[in-house]
């Protein structure tokens, strides 16, 4: 049989109910940030994937694949909306209840230590990630990434992108993983914060930020890279 | 029409006005003290009230539109150009790229939102109004028929079309003789050098930043481009399209 089924994705749930972030972000905001907006990206690259002709891509499976695939071949549409499924689903994982987020992450945590060894101090990494945030002009993300250069050196960087950018197609220079985003498309925030930006990005940063997630997606990097397959 | 006489600029290379805007960039801009006169750009008031445009744009985002996203243009585009000679906003455009993200950001988020104001008229005004003779010409020469260019226009002013922030224009070519339609990304237009095959002149352009729409239609993009046909000002269009073609270039602001 050769008709490959073709890979048509699922619109993830919100790790959360719609009101978990209230009041930083209201239920109205994830109501339409989610099931109209990732809907969208979601539904529309399953539309180009189910009518895709070209034998490599009807094969991939893995949305990251999939991403790398539309970034290489210039395929601007499949990638703006693949991309965009995946820094949703992402972003909605970064996020936490305000009773639990933000802050500081754990003091023996490994992303606390190597924000340490990275920026010097807590304060930088938020001072580097609250400009990012807010200096992405128009459409974009800010990303907490964590790379490990040919020589081993393990550190955390900032790092922002326009319209359905990712680090995931940075991956040139050695392992590049983002471990932490932050919408700022207007849509994430403009009904709660309008034109405010600044006041949504320090919300995010004191009160929403899942530390837990960013450090388990620390430690799977760490643990990708690490050919010795050390102990963490 | 009234709203036409209002929009009508006398000369070129006026960009000054001593108004009531002047006080809100003043605000932004934390200058407290500071003179107006040290500052090139001042905030244009709405050529309307900020309810005016009900129901197809709403009174809330009209204000922070105006008062907040552009004023931030306003101020920074005066930050951006301290203490160099003071030229027409217009005048900042075709370098735009070349001079760096502050001007290029900033000069054509000043420009393209005080063009947005004045295209504008309250629906009753703006439903008595059509086309002049030389519009209409150039409209069904370039794409058969109003509604061929209003379908073309909505396309390109598509979320696909225009992905994240940016304009959709309608603009007169560098020959004169023909009207195309562009999209540009965050706050770049047609007159800057690089943005398009050749810089072509502005007579109509529509806001999509998200920040232009979302509070009345949420993710509803298309609803709010179908709708905005109500509120466009046909006289001033008339008349962006007369200048542009007579002076070969740019419409003032």
């Amino acid at each position: 049989n050769n008709d490959a089924v073709v890979q048509q994705f699922e619109l993830p749930p919100l790790p959360y109910a719609y009101d978990a972030l209230e009041p930083m972000i209201s239920s109205k905001t994830l109501n339409y940030h989610h099931d109209k907006h990732h809907a969208k990206y979601v539904n529309t690259m399953n539309s180009m994937l189910a009518a895709a002709e070209n034998d490599e891509l009807k094969s991939l499976t893995a949305l990251e694949d999939i991403i790398l695939y539309a970034h290489q071949k210039g395929n601007v549409g499949l990638f703006n909306n693949a991309a965009q499924s995946w820094n949703h689903e992402f972003y909605w994982n970064c996020m936490t209840s305000p009773k639990n987020g933000g802050g500081k992450p754990p003091k023996q945590s490994h992303v606390s230590k190597l924000i340490q060894s990275s920026f010097g101090s807590h304060d930088e990494f938020v001072k580097q990630f609250t400009n990012a945030g807010n200096t992405a002009f128009g459409s974009g993300w800010a990303w907490l990434c964590y790379t490990s250069t040919p020589d081993n050196n393990k550190k955390l960087f900032v790092t922002k992108t326009i319209g359905a950018g990712t680090p995931l197609t940075d991956n040139d220079n050695g392992v590049v993983v983002p471990i932490l985003t932050m919408d700022v498309w207007e849509h994430a925030y403009y009904l709660d914060y309008q034109n405010a930006r600044p006041t949504y990005t320090e919300t995010f940063l004191n009160k929403l930020v899942n530390w837990d997630f960013v450090e388990s997606n620390l430690k799977k990097a760490m643990k990708m890279n690490d050919d010795k397959g050390e102990e963490l | 029409s009234a709203w036409s006489s209002l929009n009508m600029k006398a000369e070129t290379g006026t960009t000054s006005r001593r108004n009531f805007g002047a006080a809100i960039a003043a605000g932004a801009a934390a200058l407290v003290g500071a003179p107006d006169n040290a500052k090139a750009y001042d905030l244009p008031d709405l050529p309307y009230a900020f309810e005016a445009l009900e129901p197809y744009i709403d009174t809330p985002t009209m204000k922070i539109h105006h008062d907040k996203h552009h004023a931030t243009y306003v101020a920074n585009i005066n930050k951006a150009t301290e203490g160099k000679d003071e030229v027409p906003i217009l005048a900042l455009q075709a370098d735009a790229i070349e001079a760096g993200k502050p001007v290029r950001n900033n000069a054509g988020g000043h420009y393209n939102h005080a063009f947005f104001w004045q295209e504008m008229a309250p629906a009753d005004e703006a439903a008595k109004m059509k086309p002049s003779a030389q519009l209409a010409e150039l409209i069904d020469k370039s794409f058969g028929s109003m509604d061929e260019m209003k379908s073309q226009f909505e396309a390109a002013a598509a979320p696909g079309a225009v992905f994240g922030s940016g304009w959709v224009w309608v603009c007169v070519n560098q020959a004169g003789d023909e009207l195309k339609i562009v999209g540009t990304p965050n706050q770049d237009n047609p007159l800057m050098k690089g943005v398009a095959d050749e810089i072509m002149f502005p007579i109509l352009g529509l806001d999509v930043w998200e920040h232009a729409y979302y509070l009345k239609y949420q993710n509803r993009r298309p609803e709010y481009v179908s709708n905005w046909w109500n509120v466009v000002n046909w006289d001033k269009i008339s008349e962006n399209c007369a200048y542009v073609v007579e002076n070969h270039a740019g419409v003032s602001v």
